[in-house]
């Protein structure tokens, strides 16, 4: 978020002295530029308050092991987090992410367990079920946006339709069953860990989170993403092809949830049927908590980041101080509507 | 000095928005030398369009087609539903012409604007740019063409920075390998779009504020300086003034001066009269979506301005 600026009138020729306008900074007391100059990033302030907290009840939330029971959880709602902020910066919603994901694992698991029982080799068995989770994750996405875009229907109700199609779909692999027959090349991403402290599946989170933040805030893609949820009438009379965008930030959010189904099951070390279920309200959750406005335009992929942090912190927190893990969900909902609220605060007096 | 305040004249045909503007600065730099020396240059952006529509390319001055309109349309029709918003309207803009399109609410003009902007398609007529006949499916193919607009709601992105304002939908990229990415030369737009909003006297102190986070008049200015800096041919400014004070008001009317001086038309629709009366070359007056009059405010007041408005000269003129 830019700061605050003092404006001239417009129009003015330089050197020009002139009336100060309506929102002029100048006029606005030092307090509430401080508010503007903390911008979005509150919430950084937010996940260091969270992390004193926990630690100060617990102080074993330093070790080792929290770190890597935090940065753990993130790794499938940070993925399928990146995915739901390009979404939300268009003013859309993709319901059907967990569903996505837990489909693209099933069918994903159940391509690889047929070809290691024909004996082909682990490496060539991972890369097809890459390529068949992040291939079918992109289809579905593309099946959301075009339907979305051709039939001019609410993102709400067809990702929630998809939502409830694709999440029945993994029953009916495998008899509903999990599939365990996966390749060692797959178990060893889910189990490796750089140097004792990082596991490899949270490299893969974040770098997808970078590159996918690099497309968001440095390329035309991205700048065309943040006008269309800004203003979609002015990006239409910019000539942006704003239904065929749509229908690339759909692929990218089901791309993601293929990535990250993937992931789960490198984690787990077997395809579950149950996978993903619900990520889809904690990923939104991230993205709003990390200052992203469900109307578009307004977000950021740092944001997101920060908030499938500070949802991660809190479940691990919570154990740690020995809080029922019911409870976790209730700290979770108050955080979506105090960070809301916190965040239509701050924007009125923004106006101020 | 009129020259200082121009906006760049530009040809844009289906290139890359980014070849289109450096072309465009380097088209800008020749003008201005060529003004600097006194000379009455044509308008090279004007010329290049003209010769690829297949107009004569040694205009005069303005470096239009003299005797053929720069922009035309004829007997242009529009119905919303059983709502009959145009009815046969006939308008022709020439080369450096002011024309102020005025008329009461829902009358047609916004409805007009809007065809000749390419947001809406007319029902029957047909649009004629420097006497050849087109047809605009999208606002961008009319962007292309060189017809600029300044919407009444503005069309702003309130989240995007005057700059992403100013280019988006002509977003200039690095050079290099990132440049398949669409990686965007921020520092280059900014720069451009500071130069843009310098040369029409439109003062922001950065360009990289949000759109939303600046005064209303602000706001109305980014849009008439987008416009101003990317209509090579026309310029349609729907009430280009409504949220601006006096003062800018009259920085835009000079604005619309210094433009059509360099031979860039400009459409004005405005309610506000006397300021129609005072900076137009001709006024056209829509009455229930024809036109009733077209009026040269050098022979006409403003008092007869409201009266085909109103439809009283119409009335009386039947009743005669």
């Amino acid at each position: 978020m830019a700061t605050r600026v003092r404006l001239p009138a417009a129009f003015s020729a330089p050197g020009t002295a002139v009336a100060v306008q309506p929102g002029d900074q100048s006029e606005r007391p030092a307090w509430l530029n401080a508010v503007d100059r903390f911008g979005d990033f509150w919430i950084v302030a937010v996940l260091g308050l969270l992390v004193l907290i926990f630690g100060l009840l617990n102080t074993r939330l330093f070790t080792k092991g929290a770190w890597l029971s935090i940065s753990n959880y993130s790794v499938e709602y940070l993925l399928v987090a990146v995915g739901e902020t390009f979404v939300i910066l268009t003013g859309g919603i993709d319901l059907s992410v967990g569903a996505t994901l837990g489909f693209t694992g099933m069918v994903s698991g159940w391509v690889m367990q047929g070809m290691l029982n024909s004996n082909d080799s682990g490496l060539l068995t991972t890369v097809a079920g890459f390529a068949v989770a992040l291939g079918l994750g992109a289809v579905v996405g593309a099946a959301n946006g075009l339907v979305i875009t051709r039939l001019k229907l609410p993102p709400f109700i067809v990702t929630l339709g998809s939502l409830t199609a694709i999440g029945a779909a993994p029953s009916l692999i495998n008899g509903g069953t999990e599939i365990p027959t996966l390749p060692n090349q797959l178990a060893s991403i889910g189990n490796g860990a750089v140097a004792g402290w990082i596991y490899t599946t949270f490299i893969v989170a974040v770098v997808a989170s970078l590159i996918f933040g690099l497309l968001l805030h440095r390329t035309r893609f991205g700048l065309r993403t943040y006008a269309i949820g800004s203003n979609g009438l002015s990006a239409r009379r910019a000539g942006i092809k704003v239904d065929g965008h749509l229908v690339w930030v759909y692929t990218i959010s089901g791309f993601l949830a293929g990535i990250a189904g993937m992931m789960v099951m490198a984690n787990q070390g077997v395809a579950s049927p149950l996978s993903g279920q619900n990520d889809e309200l904690d990923a939104i959750a991230a993205v709003v908590i990390g200052g992203a406005s469900l109307f578009g335009g307004r977000g950021h992929m740092l944001g997101t980041f920060v908030g499938t942090m500070i949802i991660s912190l809190l479940v691990t927190g919570l154990v740690l101080v020995n809080v029922n893990g019911s409870w976790t969900e209730v700290v979770t909902g108050l955080i979506i509507i105090g960070a809301v609220a916190l965040d239509q605060v701050r924007l009125r007096l923004a106006e101020l | 000095m009129a020259s200082e305040m121009m906006g760049p004249p530009e040809e844009k045909g289906p290139q890359e928005a980014g070849d289109i503007r450096a072309a465009a600065a380097r088209e800008r730099e020749g003008r201005e030398a060529a003004a600097t020396d006194g000379a009455g240059q044509a308008v090279p952006g004007c010329h290049a369009l003209a010769s690829s529509l297949g107009a004569p390319s040694d205009g005069g001055e303005s470096g239009v087609v003299k005797g053929t309109p720069v922009i035309a349309v004829q007997a242009i029709t529009k119905h919303f539903g059983s709502v009959q918003a145009l009815r046969g309207v006939d308008l022709e803009i020439h080369g450096g012409e002011v024309v102020g399109l005025v008329g009461d609410n829902g009358a047609g003009k916004s409805t007009l604007v809007n065809i000749l902007s390419g947001g809406l398609q007319p029902n029957s007529g047909s649009i004629f740019v420097q006497g050849r006949k087109v047809t605009f499916s999208s606002s961008l193919e009319a962007r292309r063409l060189g017809i600029e607009t300044v919407y009444q709601d503005l069309s702003l992105a309130p989240d995007l920075t005057v700059w992403a304002n100013i280019f988006l939908g002509r977003e200039l990229k690095v050079k290099g390998p990132l440049r398949v990415f669409g990686w965007l030369d921020r520092k280059a737009m900014a720069a451009s779009a500071e130069a843009d909003l310098e040369r029409t006297r439109i003062r922001i102190q950065s360009v990289s504020s949000l759109a939303g986070r600046l005064s209303g008049g602000q706001r109305q200015a980014i849009a008439v300086g987008r416009a101003v800096a990317w209509g090579s041919r026309v310029i349609l400014m729907d009430e280009p003034t409504a949220a601006l004070g006096v003062e800018q008001q009259e920085r835009v009317g000079e604005l619309v001066s210094s433009v059509a001086a360099h031979g860039v038309p400009i459409l004005l629709i405005s309610h506000n009269l006397p300021q129609i009366h005072r900076l137009c070359d001709r006024v056209v007056v829509l009455f229930r979506g024809q036109v009733v009059a077209n009026l040269r405010p050098a022979e006409s007041e403003v008092d007869e301005i409201v009266s085909w408005i109103t439809g009283a000269a119409l009335g009386a003129r039947r009743s005669a």
